[in-house]
């Protein structure tokens, strides 16, 4: 049932009956498939993709690349672990190239995300160097543009 | 200033006006109406197919094209239907590329037809076929295909209507409206037919990569009847490129030269742009038609299902993106349905009886639209079936 995975990814707020037709499936099929996907941890969670821009709330996201000393037996897992339990840290990737860790945070000001990196990322001991970028326009995230909708002259045809 | 009274062509004439228009008039004055009306994707061209529409202009490539079309873009026409369908083009002189389908089918008749000739259209069908052929002096010759035989042309049909005026056959399968198509056996039935006559085929295949199950055979494929078959192909549903105006025509030498003819001094040449940008999604765009195929499918079921549970008998469209439902139930003529609900609920579908006679008593719901938008839609449509029947209730 991959291709259910497909249509959750795209659209989660789908009903179980809606994918059920969609897929050519019965509804019971498409709930125990979800339910399986979530016990084995394939499904984490389903949310929603929201342009804050559009809102009055203020938010500062930015990309750090972060240089660190991998541990014997551990590798770069403890340190990773220790940098995203952090509630700022949006998403921690490890990296090939120039730096290991990428680590994306959100904050409100510019002053909360530098203060994170410099009192909380920066002074961990296997961190041996950091480089903040902020992040100031957001074209597509998670496959989704965002950009204004232009709507379309209304055209009314026969075809 | 004086009165200028114009005499005007007595063909065109006699072509009726759209019968629905009054229909899409009342639409216009609906901004919040949901419309499942216009028959095209609803996804945009894809971006590598758009990007190399934009680099040819950059290229400075702004001039008209060879007549026939570019030859490196007849040269993919040609590849693209030996991989897809087996059959062998030469891009000199079996192809031409026009101003999307609709064109290649003008061509197509103008090229054959002469005043008199008989011209053979299943119905419910694209409202393109009986206009043009009047233009070009022939009598278009409906026959009417039927639900139970889930709109196929059947051989007794056609046997019946032959006469020794019958120039041209149009086979519009899969089709608009119904998503009706044609197996293999159906098309031998027919293929039968037609051999012991010197009746030519156009064979309208624009929907051709949106089949669902049965991959979509031609007529051509068949033995003995790829000499008398115009294929008419493009790129507006398969590749969502309806406004590039992407069409071409594929068939034997003869009739493909007198096609280019009128296409010369009618047109001159189609878009170049359209043009480059039709190598590239010919050349890389089959994992594009199948994304968008899935997609479609899952809508086309999900559309089905829910006509279904609202009980409107609905025969399963295997092509095209568009269900067919029969609404006789109602009591309502397809029309009368039509503005019905678009006044009470919001939601424009277009009557079947544009299409044809046989279409009286269907409707067309195009289901290349969001699922946000269908599921709306159905929900509308289920309300007001709810309220129609009360009313007949009532009554």
């Amino acid at each position: 049932m991959l291709e259910l995975l497909r249509l959750l990814e795209k659209d989660c707020t789908l009903t179980r009956g809606q994918m059920a037709a969609m897929l050519g499936r019965s509804e019971a099929e498409v709930s125990d498939a979800i339910a399986d996907f979530e016990a084995r941890g394939v499904i984490l969670r389903y949310k929603a993709v929201v342009d804050w821009e559009k809102t009055d709330v203020e938010m500062v996201t930015a990309l750090i690349d972060v240089k660190v000393t991998p541990q014997r037996g551990e590798g770069f897992d403890r340190v990773a672990e220790r940098i995203y339990q952090y509630d700022e840290v949006e998403s921690l990737y490890l990296m090939s190239g120039g730096y290991d860790l990428s680590v994306l945070i959100t904050g409100r000001t510019m002053k909360e995300v530098a203060l994170f990196v410099a009192e909380k990322l920066a002074p961990l001991e296997s961190v041996t160097g950091t480089a903040t970028h902020f992040l100031l326009k957001k074209y597509k995230d998670g496959g989704v543009v965002f950009a204004p909708v232009t709507p379309q002259e209304e055209r009314i045809l026969m075809v | 200033m004086s009165a200028f009274s114009w005499h005007l062509g007595q063909r065109v004439r006699a072509i009726p006006p759209s019968a629905i228009r009054r229909f899409f008039d009342l639409l216009e004055t609906m901004p919040d109406a949901i419309s499942l009306g216009i028959g095209e994707p609803d996804f945009v061209t894809p971006w590598h197919v758009r990007d190399r529409g934009i680099y040819s202009l950059e290229k400075g490539f702004t001039k008209y094209t060879p007549n026939a079309g570019l030859s490196e873009l007849r040269g993919e026409i040609s590849a693209y239907m030996r991989r897809h369908y087996d059959m062998a083009y030469d891009p000199k002189g079996e192809i031409v590329v026009t101003v999307g389908g609709s064109e290649a089918i003008d061509l197509a008749m103008r090229a054959v037809l002469e005043p008199g000739d008989e011209v053979l259209i299943p119905q419910p069908s694209f409202v393109c076929y009986g206009p043009i052929a009047t233009l070009a002096g022939a009598t278009p010759v409906f026959l009417e295909t039927l639900a139970e035989n889930r709109f196929r042309l059947t051989a007794e049909q056609l046997r019946a209507a032959i006469t020794p005026k019958t120039r041209l056959l149009v086979l519009p399968y899969p089709c608009n409206p119904t998503g009706g198509i044609m197996e293999r056996a159906d098309l031998e039935a027919v293929a039968d037919v037609l051999r012991d006559t010197d009746i030519a085929v156009i064979s309208d295949e624009i929907y051709a990569e949106l089949t669902y199950g049965e991959a979509h055979v031609s007529l051509a494929q068949l033995p003995g009847m790829e000499e008398r078959t115009v294929v008419v192909g493009g790129l507006s549903k398969s590749h969502a490129m309806t406004g590039w105006r992407m069409g071409y025509a594929c068939g034997p030498r003869e009739v493909i030269a007198q096609m280019i003819k009128i296409h010369q001094f009618a047109i001159m040449s189609a878009p170049t742009t359209s043009q480059y940008a039709a190598i590239e999604a010919l050349r890389h765009g089959d994992r594009d038609i199948a994304a968008m195929r899935e997609e479609y499918d899952e809508r086309r079921r999900f559309v089905v299902d829910a006509l279904g549970r609202m009980g409107l008998p609905c025969f399963e469209p295997q092509g095209a993106f568009y269900v067919f439902p029969d609404i006789r139930s109602t009591g309502l003529t397809s029309e009368d349905f039509c503005e019905g609900l678009l006044r009470a609920q919001r939601v424009a579908v277009i009557p079947g009886s544009a299409f044809g006679a046989s279409g009286e008593g269907f409707v067309r719901c195009c289901y290349a639209a969001s699922m946000k938008q269908l599921t709306e839609a159905m929900e509308r449509l289920k309300r007001f079936l709810e309220g129609t029947i009360q009313l007949t209730i009532d009554n």
